[in-house]
């Protein structure tokens, strides 16, 4: 069920700041491609361009076009809500909703887009669990909220409440930036099963994590503070740690960056 | 300086008790400055200690400790004698309202209105005052409470450029509005339309004075919720409208309630308007769409001024005061429970 999507000369705006420039990269179904990059060069605002999460922050607006599966996201009467239930996103803090039970955070995107069937809301919650491999944790606390939960747990959480209304393309963005490393190798091994059945986008800042989960690999870089940013260059993860085409890559991965 | 290392670090402080030593000293001067000096009022009595006793503690911890603790200790014992300021006329309040409302507040007080008891007789009670003030205060709340936070969810959610400002100007213009004024708006219309007094009208101005209450509490809940719970709805799918009123609306229900009630507290206390749009009625009246009607504010003044100087009605008027504010406290009660009831959640 995972879709294919293609990015074509895509930039994105803050107000009048330009973020990031002229992107062009393509996503297979069922890989994991990663994006590296040091702060501040774009990678989580291209990540929103994805969902079009970008113009939910004041100001924000993108040219360009974002295909998935042939269908252009950006195009005309394109509904931005029917957008984000095919591509969703997991943020860099857990953030389960606070009023909700476990099992509510879960059926939260069932419940609230209101299409489903009452009978098949505990089976889709069970089995979203699972694929979260949550579901032996919590599995005798659904009734308890979801902030008590660990953080390690709350992020599979938040995964587990992405993949219930069953996207066809998984953003995540940092996914294991506050967590612990025993909780990021649960994420990472998440990831791993989780590809089977999206495509999966994840933005991280660790690159021994982008080598361990990815299929392909892209890193952007912006000329100086203020400047766009841009992708430099996008190949399989492999090439780009051994062997990238670019320099400044190369820089980068082994830090000995500016 | 040659003796012992730690001397830097050490120094003298004063004993533990000493803090209490010094009240009790600034208390015992301060009587006997006001015996002493002859000064009538009690006040004075109690401010004269609260000056000695900053000043006793700045001149004996400085005299010890050294300067900088003594301005610390000047501090505390300045925030002290800020809240006992604060407190005592709070406490005797509550004491004078409780000691002399209870004398006729009972049950016949509460299911009786005053009809043709003469105002200096005793006897009567403010039945009619309360159903007045329920209906009045309850309309206003129908009508400014869903106002209140529907401004207050446009503000915060979809506001942007001129209108949002614009509102949000004249918001804080109605939040200075005294209630007199907003009683004459409503008694302008009124008398456009050749209109006598009734409830409703008092309903209009006290929802005119409640609104920006409302609004201004709901923003500040509004905005507290993080925009990290925002975003993990949307990009679930879920439209906006349905991500306020199912995510970020439920987050902050609990300080809404509370604004709400703070607001309601506000306005059942308000006099003006109800005097010019409600009138004051001694027969009860539970219809608030037509006739004339009392209310709490309203009986506890026309009892004050119309007593003639008859402690039946002094009486009355205290004992309506206390129950205005139990009610008001019931009201902050019940809304300090929804408030833990729906609060997110934060235990295991």
């Amino acid at each position: 069920m995972s879709k294919r999507i293609d990015v074509s000369g895509l930039t994105a705006y803050y107000g009048s700041h330009k973020a990031i420039e002229d992107i062009s990269m393509n996503v297979e179904p069922r890989t994991v491609t990663a994006f590296i990059g040091p702060s501040g060069c774009g990678k989580s605002t291209f990540l929103r361009t994805l969902n079009r999460m970008h113009e939910v922050t004041p100001g924000g607006r993108v040219e360009g076009k974002v295909l998935l599966d042939d269908e252009n996201l950006y195009g005309a009467n394109i509904d931005p809500v029917a957008v984000r239930r095919e591509v969703g996103m997991v943020f860099q803090r857990p953030n389960p909703f606070p009023t909700m039970s476990i099992f509510d955070n879960v059926a939260a995107g069932l419940r609230l887009n209101g299409n489903f069937k009452k009978s098949e809301l505990g089976d889709i919650v069970e089995k979203s669990l699972k694929g979260a491999n949550l579901w032996n944790e919590v599995k005798d606390r659904l009734n308890k909220p979801g902030s008590g939960l660990s953080g390690g747990q709350q992020q599979r959480l938040c995964i587990a409440r992405a993949i219930a209304v069953e996207p066809k393309v998984l953003l995540m963005d940092e996914p294991c930036s506050a967590l612990d490393p025993i909780s990021t190798l649960a994420i990472e091994d998440l990831i791993g099963e989780l590809k089977e059945r999206f495509t999966i986008v994840i933005v991280t800042h660790n690159m021994q994590q982008a080598a361990r989960v990815s299929d392909r690999t892209a890193f952007f870089n912006l000329a100086a503070v203020g400047q766009p940013g841009k992708l430099i260059e996008i190949d399989d993860t492999e090439r780009i740690f051994s062997n990238p085409s670019v320099q400044a890559t190369e820089d980068y991965i082994s830090g000995r960056f500016g | 300086m040659s003796t012992a290392a730690a001397s830097t670090l050490r120094g003298a402080t004063l004993p533990k008790w000493s803090p209490y030593a010094i009240v009790g000293g600034a208390i015992v001067l301060g009587v006997a400055i006001g015996l002493v000096g002859g000064l009538d009022s009690k006040v004075q009595w109690g401010l004269i200690a609260g000056l000695l006793y900053v000043l006793g503690t700045y001149a004996i911890a400085a005299r010890v400790e050294g300067r900088r603790q003594a301005k610390d200790r000047v501090a505390t014992s300045l925030v002290w004698v800020a809240f006992v300021v604060a407190v005592v006329p709070l406490v005797s309040l509550i004491w004078v309202t409780v000691s002399r409302g209870v004398k006729v507040l009972d049950v016949y007080f509460l299911s009786h209105s005053m009809g043709v008891v003469a105002d200096s007789q005793p006897g009567g009670g403010a039945y009619a005052a309360i159903i007045g003030s329920l209906e009045q205060v309850g309309l206003a709340t129908l009508i400014g409470a869903p106002v209140g936070i529907l401004t207050a969810v446009y503000l915060v959610e979809y506001g942007r450029g001129r209108l949002a400002k614009a509102v949000t100007f004249f918001v804080d213009v109605m939040t200075g509005i005294p209630s007199i004024v907003a009683g004459l708006f409503i008694l302008s219309l009124m008398l456009i339309f050749d209109m006598e007094p009734f409830g409703f009208a008092g309903s209009l101005a006290l929802a005119i004075l409640m609104m920006p209450v409302v609004v201004r509490s709901t923003e500040e809940m509004l905005k507290l919720v993080p925009n990290e719970l925002r975003e993990a709805s949307l990009a679930l799918g879920v439209p906006k409208w349905r991500t306020i009123l199912k995510v970020v609306l439920p987050t902050s229900i609990g300080g809404i309630t509370t604004g709400v009630m703070l607001a309601i507290a506000r306005i059942a206390g308000e006099t003006a308007p109800v005097l010019l749009l409600v009138f004051g009625n001694p027969f009860i009246n539970n219809n608030p769409f037509e006739g004339a009607q009392s209310s709490l504010p309203l009986f506890i003044y026309q009892q004050y001024a119309n007593s003639a100087g008859a402690n039946a009605a002094y009486d009355r008027a205290w004992a309506a005061s206390l129950t205005l504010i139990a009610f008001v406290m019931i009201l902050n009660l019940v809304a300090r429970g929804i408030a833990r009831w729906k609060a997110p959640k934060t235990g295991r």
